[in-house]
């Protein structure tokens, strides 16, 4: 269970996220959708603490950190409890794919180091790139470099994955097979909490969307309601923006 | 001018050659001594630990600002008179102590320079995985930055090399103190000190060939 109350963060005066509300059951598909900074990925990256926000109480399954006196040791647990996806994939330079997956297991959660390679060819396998076990990321296409970086969060466990418009730095050769992968981890009611432009994916995955901007939660709802029945104007003239 | 006594080389080569494994024992000791400290400076200078941060900047100013000749004076010569628990100390330990403090000043500097220069993605990506500081920098950060250092790492060990022959002024027989005191029978003073300053050429360029090396290993995870 995930539930986050009055989360706040602002850049020198301006306010990025306006006291945000949150909760999100287990195995829920919640899809962020709204114009480019109205503080979509803020809220993504305040939840594992990337982007420190001033307020809020954000609790991830056992975790429960207030940001107003977060200590080092609540962060990192915070971070043990979610995965994320980076919009530029943000694979480890200097390890190959399978290398990538195993190190959360073995230096963070301290995993034999066999059972984290067994997880890791498993999840490789899973993406679809069991042959490029070996392959450095500077020798992998974005899309196969972006499939394992969803694999290192897959492999992790973690009660709340995090995708930071996974989609957003792919050719768009490479888009579909990244959103398929997605869909796989979505079929397994992994909870996730996704930022993305991609608004066919979202009334597909989604069980519910939000609507964001200026830094609040415009509306929020079933896709059928966000795509079919908008009520609020800013999202009826977003959605028309970005439907054509 | 008179021709070169080239018998007298000869001679003099295994005799200097017998003093390149002190050479090579010094210099690798303060390598090995100003890396760990060069990264742990680096470490700090980029985390920039309150107070801490200060003594830093400090240290790496003076050390970097003063020639290592007068700082192996200062050790060998002048701590022991204001910290005469010092007066145990011996002309390789002072040598190596210097070199080690001095190239950890320059090290730092270059170290600090290539973690900056490791992408922003490297650090969130360490973060977003839950690792401590101290876990993202020694697998991460560090290997990425070693990468980028380890060209301008190599020539300080070069330096470092040449550098311990200043252990001579501190009393130390190595190859330029055996080749003075050669000389000083001789009076080939110039047959000496080229037979020694062919063998450091001759080092330096066998490590420039392992550098070579090192830097292939180092690529290997960004070549396509």
């Amino acid at each position: 269970m995930i539930r986050v109350r009055g989360l706040t963060k602002h850049f020198g005066a301006a306010p990025v996220l306006d006291g945000i509300d949150l909760d999100i059951a287990d195995g829920e598909r919640v899809v962020i959708i709204g114009p480019s900074g109205t503080g979509k990925s803020t809220l993504l990256r305040c939840l594992n603490f990337l982007d420190v926000p001033q307020a809020g109480v954000i609790t991830i399954g056992d975790v429960t950190v207030d940001a107003a006196k977060a200590r080092k040791a609540d962060i990192l647990a915070l971070r043990r409890c979610t995965g994320m996806v980076f919009q530029n994939y943000g694979l480890f330079a200097n390890k190959t794919a399978k290398e990538n997956i195993m190190e959360a297991l073995t230096t963070v959660q301290k995993r034999p180091r066999a059972e984290a390679e067994q997880r890791a060819l498993a999840v490789l396998a899973e993406t679809g790139l069991a042959d490029k076990a070996d392959s450095y990321p500077s020798a992998l296409s974005g899309g196969q470099q972006q499939r394992v970086g969803i694999g290192r969060a897959m492999a992790l466990g973690a009660e709340l994955l995090l995708f930071d418009e996974p989609t957003s730095a792919l050719d768009p050769e490479w888009v579909g097979e990244v959103l398929d992968l997605m869909r796989a981890v979505a079929e397994r009611r992994q909870t996730m909490l996704i930022v993305t432009h991609e608004m066919q994916f979202a009334r597909e995955i989604a069980d519910r969307v939000l609507f964001m901007e200026g830094g609040k939660i415009v509306e929020s709802g079933p896709p059928s309601q966000i795509f079919g029945a908008p009520q609020d104007a800013r999202l009826r003239k977003f959605l028309q923006r970005v439907e054509g | 001018m008179r021709a070169l006594d080239l018998d007298y080389m000869l001679g003099l080569v295994p005799v200097i050659l017998g003093y390149v494994p002190l050479t090579l024992f010094m210099a690798g000791a303060g390598m090995v001594l100003a890396l760990i400290l060069g990264a742990l400076l680096a470490v700090e200078r980029v985390a920039k630990v309150p107070v801490l941060d200060w003594f830093v900047v400090l240290f790496i100013s003076f050390f970097r600002g003063t020639p290592l000749l007068v700082q192996l004076f200062l050790f060998y010569f002048g701590l022991p008179q204001i910290l005469p628990s010092l007066t145990q100390i011996d002309g390789v330990t002072a040598a190596i102590m210097g070199l080690t403090l001095h190239f950890s000043a320059y090290m730092a500097e270059s170290i600090r320079a290539a973690i900056v220069g490791v992408d922003r993605s490297q650090w969130e990506a360490a973060q977003s995985i839950g690792m401590t500081q101290g876990q993202m920098m020694w697998r991460i950060i560090l290997p990425q930055a070693a990468r980028v250092a380890a060209p301008t790492l190599v020539n300080y060990f070069i330096d470092m090399i040449k550098g311990t022959s200043l252990a001579f002024t501190l009393g130390v027989t190595e190859m330029m103190g055996a080749a003075q005191k050669e000389a000083a029978g001789s009076f080939l003073y110039f047959e000496a000190f080229l037979v020694v300053a062919i063998i450091y050429w001759v080092i330096v360029e066998i490590l420039s060939q392992g550098q070579k090396r090192l830097e292939t290993h180092l690529n290997k995870a960004f070549v396509r």
